[in-house]
């Protein structure tokens, strides 16, 4: 892990500075530091010669670029109609009790986020939902505890699923 | 068709790729003209939502004159019920590229992006190593053509081709007027061809078997074969690749739990069509004489009698009030309204005539949002409180 100046400059280095640089820049900030803090978006904007201001708009623009400080690992489920209708809250809520947080929350010790999100193209397997960028479907609230026990298990460690 | 046939099953899309470089060779061999030609006699109309036919959008960019085009395939896949692209680019991925490069070559293109969702982004790995492989051999082959990947961040929006351009350029998702059209005016101001990933698996067909096989299967004005997603209550939920043209009533008896209320065709942005229209529905692009033919991306999703229409309705506008670009008041204020007025209504706040209102409200955005999303907020919306007016009441 590099600190985010470096990373910037690397990825800027990487992507070149074109304003069409942009998201793939703030998606690099945001798989290494989980989200874009108002230092990273500001250097970024130095980086490309951007007003800090279009930075901002844009990185708002997208559900997938974190501006809050997130967990370490980011659970995403799905809420559109057929997870819906296929027992999403039943898993939501077993979550909520395993993690004692609510949608839009992080666990005290920093390592999980909670959020809902919008169609994960999983219908099929439904419900379903995102830890960082691993998939998960087929939930039931049996299924979803061991899930999450096996994050809990290896909490600390030095394995980390973002690819 | 007429309802009672059984529901003719295909198999193109996911059919052996390994031939890929003999097509891509061979397509290569010949004059672009004939390609525009095979394209524009297949009927293929593109599988993104909108059917526009594939061989004249290929031909309006083949006759721009600027040195510098973009060629795109749209794999944003964010339409709620649509999970079909990912299955393509997982399992045949190979045939996506070539159609690609064949498409470069036809309009005078070397550069091209696959936009793929942020929430497909463990394909990742596995497209670039494919991307990778197809680039070593357009070396080989001295043909002048690099792909690229995309990656999205999580808007539905961005699927909208304009908004696609404007994400890639760097800003806000925020759809543009059209005209000018993206083969005249996309990425970067220049002649884009955007395609929907399944539409360039169907030219792949097409270039390896002739028009003709693809032109025999469906009905007038809808050619061909299509992949669906099907999920909700029925017992076999899964991608399926069947001919255009078929009545409703046969894919719900082939596809229903035996208690199949009402289908979703085309996601939260299609119609919901009530179980006493199954016999007069087909599924094909718009034109057919009798009947009601609906356009569909292949989201097909299915409700049975425990299902409350007022919940799926309340699902989709909270869907577009997150989703809509906030661009235009039509559609932002309206997208809220909307959601706003059916809960006041099921609250007993307002009375049922109220939903009059909001019908005409959607009339409204029809007529006067910039872009796709909000005009077809109406589909849905409409159709299931026409349909099921109690339940949204009661
Ligand atoms: C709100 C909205 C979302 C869209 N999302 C997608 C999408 O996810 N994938 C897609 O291929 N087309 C999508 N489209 C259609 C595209 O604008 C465009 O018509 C399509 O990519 C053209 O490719 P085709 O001709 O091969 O269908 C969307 C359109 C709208 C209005
Ligand atoms: S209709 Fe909606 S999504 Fe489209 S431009 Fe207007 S606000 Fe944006």
């Amino acid at each position: 892990m590099v600190a985010v100046l470096e990373l910037i400059d690397n990825l800027a280095g990487q992507y070149g500075r074109d304003r069409s640089s942009l998201l793939p820049i703030l998606q690099g900030v945001v798989k290494q530091e989980n989200y874009l803090s108002e230092y990273a978006m500001i250097e970024i904007a130095r980086a490309l010669n951007l007003p800090a201001a279009e930075v901002y708009g844009t990185a708002t623009f997208y559900s997938f670029l974190e501006y809050k400080k997130m967990g370490k690992y980011l659970i995403r489920i799905c809420k559109t109609i057929t997870c819906s209708m296929k027992g999403k809250n039943q898993v939501l809520m077993a979550i909520e009790d395993m993690l004692k947080i609510k949608v839009g929350e992080t666990t005290p010790d920093g390592m999980f986020s909670l959020l809902q999100t919008n169609c994960l193209g999983f219908c099929h397997m439904a419900p379903a939902m995102l830890i960082n960028f691993d998939v998960y479907t087929d939930l039931t609230p049996e299924k979803v505890r061991e899930i999450l026990s096996g994050y809990l298990n290896k909490k600390g460690g030095a394995d980390d699923t973002r690819i | 068709m007429t309802p009672g046939y059984d529901l003719k099953r295909v198999d193109f899309i996911f059919q052996d790729e390994s031939d890929w470089k003999e097509i891509l060779q061979k397509s290569l061999g010949r004059p672009s003209a004939e390609l525009i030609n095979e394209l524009i006699s297949s009927e293929l109309k593109g599988r993104g939502g909108a059917g526009f036919p594939t061989g004249f959008k290929w031909k309006l960019a083949a006759d721009e004159l600027n040195p510098i085009k973009y060629i795109i395939c749209n794999a944003d896949e964010g339409e709620p019920g649509t999970f079909k692209d990912r299955e393509i680019l997982t399992k045949v991925p190979m045939k996506v590229l070539t159609a690609m490069a064949i498409c470069g070559y036809v309009v005078g293109s070397h550069e091209a992006y696959i936009y793929l969702r942020g929430e497909y982004f463990f394909l990742q790995p596995a497209l670039n190593k494919a991307i990778q492989e197809f680039q070593a051999t357009c070396q080989e082959l001295n043909f002048d053509f690099r792909i690229n990947l995309f990656m999205g961040a999580g808007a539905y929006i961005c699927g909208e081709e304009t908004a696609l351009f404007e994400s890639m350029e760097g800003k806000r998702g925020e759809p543009r007027n059209k005209p000018p059209y993206p083969t005249s005016f996309g990425y970067l101001g220049k002649p884009t061809v955007i395609n929907n990933v399944e539409t360039l698996a169907h030219t792949y067909t097409i270039f390896k078997y002739g028009a003709k096989r693809f032109y025999d299967l469906g009905v007038q004005y809808s050619r061909g074969s299509k992949l669906f997603s099907v999920s909700g209550d029925t017992p076999k939920p899964g991608i399926y690749e069947l001919e255009l043209g078929m009545s409703l009533l046969d894919f719900v008896h082939d596809f229903g739990d035996g208690d199949t209320k009402a289908v979703q065709v085309g996601g939260a942005s299609g119609f919901l069509v009530p179980q006493k229209r199954f016999a007069e529905t087909t599924i094909g692009f718009q034109g057919k004489l009798t009947g009601i033919s609906l356009p569909t991306g292949g989201s097909m999703m299915l409700f049975n009698s425990s299902r409350s229409m007022y919940n799926v309705l309340d699902n989709y506008l909270e869907f577009f009030r997150e989703e809509s670009c906030g661009q235009c008041t039509p559609c932002r204020v309206g997208c809220q309204q909307l959601l706003n007025g059916i809960k006041a209504v099921k609250r007993g706040e307002k009375n049922a005539l109220y939903l009059d209102k909001l019908l005409r409200l959607t009339e409204t955005m029809q007529y006067t949002a910039k872009c796709g999303l909000g005009q077809s907020v109406a589909n849905s919306f409409s159709s299931i409180v026409e349909n099921f007016r109690e339940e949204m009441i009661y």
